[in-house]
């Protein structure tokens, strides 16, 4: 706050003085800033490290026997290595009733807050195929094909489900610190709503945009 | 006349000194024959550009172990970290990049980690965030989700560390800790409720230094849940997983 003050201050003061003696100004230029002021050094320790990235996702899935329907989330990144980096997920997405329900009509599996999917993960990444992209002749961008694993919980039919995903996904970088994604992923776990437990797949693919800081 | 003109430069030059700090970056001098530029920030971005011996680069922002640089005329682009630990500061000094290692271990403030495991049958998922005291003594808040065939739980415990030889590479622990359980039994279970219980717990481990900021890490901890039903419920837990420590 102090220094922000200062800087109004500092900033009006410039603005009145410069201002102020235009017709005075009649003199030859003549070097105002004296060079041999102290500037601050910068060291090793002022480099900005860019290796964590976060961002938004937006897609659908599709959840097995519930249909596909729109999915929101975040993510989060570490990049531990040019090749290796760690993510964390969260998303969720509504699921519809299944066939029988629809056709039986009065049958209902889940009840709304039930139908609710929602999951988190954290998983590893590998940079599979890092390149770089041309559009037009000028303009080259680096990008990467990743193949990413992970573990995780999924919120879905009144329980919380042990998740294994795997996938894959292409990051573009508009900037140094600007990516755009577009990802696949599986996620698989057990579910034994019909009495029997079974291995469900269920398929997201989402776009999505991070920030590297 | 001159002494406001001069004061008034003053005045705008901290001005701008104030605006934009945080906005200049280290300098590091070349004095290896070259230092190679590459196209990104990685080891099959091709070399398109090359600055010789005694100019200056500006570092302009580091990912993993590559660095982004401006050369005076304006090119920039990445160089890996062993070229770049080969030039020296505008002061003459070897630039030092200090990389993280063994020592910054044991002298380390904050851990944060994930591990998976077993937790009598179920799945666990769990992470933490531990601060150190001394080199010896710590402390943990640690968040745990188990998922069985049966139900599911949630645990939350604050949990105190004693490391005996913090200084060894891969270096053994105690723990003692307490906090609660929420047990959820799968929907498809007749007749069961929630329940919110109580947890102690005793455990041992080991953290094993990996390489820069990295450690792994496996525990095995023994839970008595305090149950509202006559017997008290033990429970064995076996986990591993990594941390990184600031």
């Amino acid at each position: 706050m102090e220094s922000r003050l200062l800087s109004i201050l500092l900033g009006s003061a410039c603005l009145l003085s410069l201002v102020a003696p235009i017709q005075a100004a009649d003199t030859p230029q003549e070097q105002v800033i004296q060079p041999e002021l102290d500037r601050r050094v910068y060291t090793e320790a002022d480099i900005d490290t860019e290796d964590f990235e976060v961002g938004v996702f937006a897609g659908i899935m599709s959840v097995e026997d519930f249909g596909s329907n729109p999915v929101y989330g975040v993510r989060g990144a570490y990049h531990i290595t040019e090749d290796f980096f760690l993510e964390a997920a969260y998303g969720r997405t509504d699921t519809e009733k299944t066939s029988f329900e629809t056709l039986s009509g009065a049958a209902q599996l889940l009840t709304d807050d039930q139908r609710e999917y929602s999951y988190y993960n954290l998983s590893v990444g590998y940079n599979l195929l890092p390149g770089e992209a041309f559009i037009g002749r000028n303009r080259a961008y680096n990008t990467a094909l990743y193949v990413i694993a992970g573990v995780g919980s999924t919120d879905f039919a009144g329980s919380s489900h042990f998740t294994i995903n795997f996938g894959a996904g292409y990051r573009f970088l508009v900037t140094d610190s600007i990516a755009l994604h577009i990802d696949a992923r599986d996620h698989m776990f057990e579910l034994d709503l019909l009495g029997e437990n079974k291995n469900t797949h269920n398929l997201e693919a989402h776009a999505g945009a991070t920030l590297f800081f | 006349m001159d002494i406001h003109k001069t004061l008034v430069a003053a005045l705008c030059l901290l001005f701008s000194a104030v605006l934009s700090a945080g906005e200049g970056h280290f300098q590091a001098q070349i004095t290896e024959p070259y230092l190679e530029l590459h196209t990104g920030p990685g080891r099959g971005y091709p070399i398109y550009y090359v600055i010789e011996r005694a100019e200056q680069v500006e570092v302009l922002k580091r990912r993993t172990d590559w660095f982004k640089v401006r050369s005076h005329d304006g090119h920039e682009g990445w160089v890996t970290r062993e070229q770049l630990e080969r030039t020296q500061t505008l002061a003459g000094v070897a630039t030092d990049l200090h990389e993280p290692g063994i020592g910054d271990f044991s002298s380390r403030r904050w851990e944060l980690g994930v591990m998976g495991g077993d937790f009598d049958g179920a799945d666990v998922l769990n992470a933490y965030v531990g601060y150190a005291f001394t080199e010896n003594l710590s402390t943990e808040v640690s968040f745990t989700q188990a998922l069985g065939l049966y139900s599911d739980s949630q645990m939350a415990t604050i949990n105190v560390l004693a490391q005996p030889f913090p200084t060894w590479r891969v270096s053994p622990f105690f723990t003692l800790g307490t906090g609660v359980i929420q047990t959820n039994p799968r929907v498809t279970l007749v007749q069961a409720e929630d329940q919110t219980d109580q947890v102690g717990l005793v455990g041992v481990g080991v953290r094993a230094y990996l390489t820069r900021r990295f450690v792994l890490r496996a525990e095995y901890k023994s839970y008595v849940i305090f149950t509202s039903r006559d017997d008290n419920e033990e429970i064995q837990e076996w986990k591993a997983g990594f941390s990184v420590f600031f």
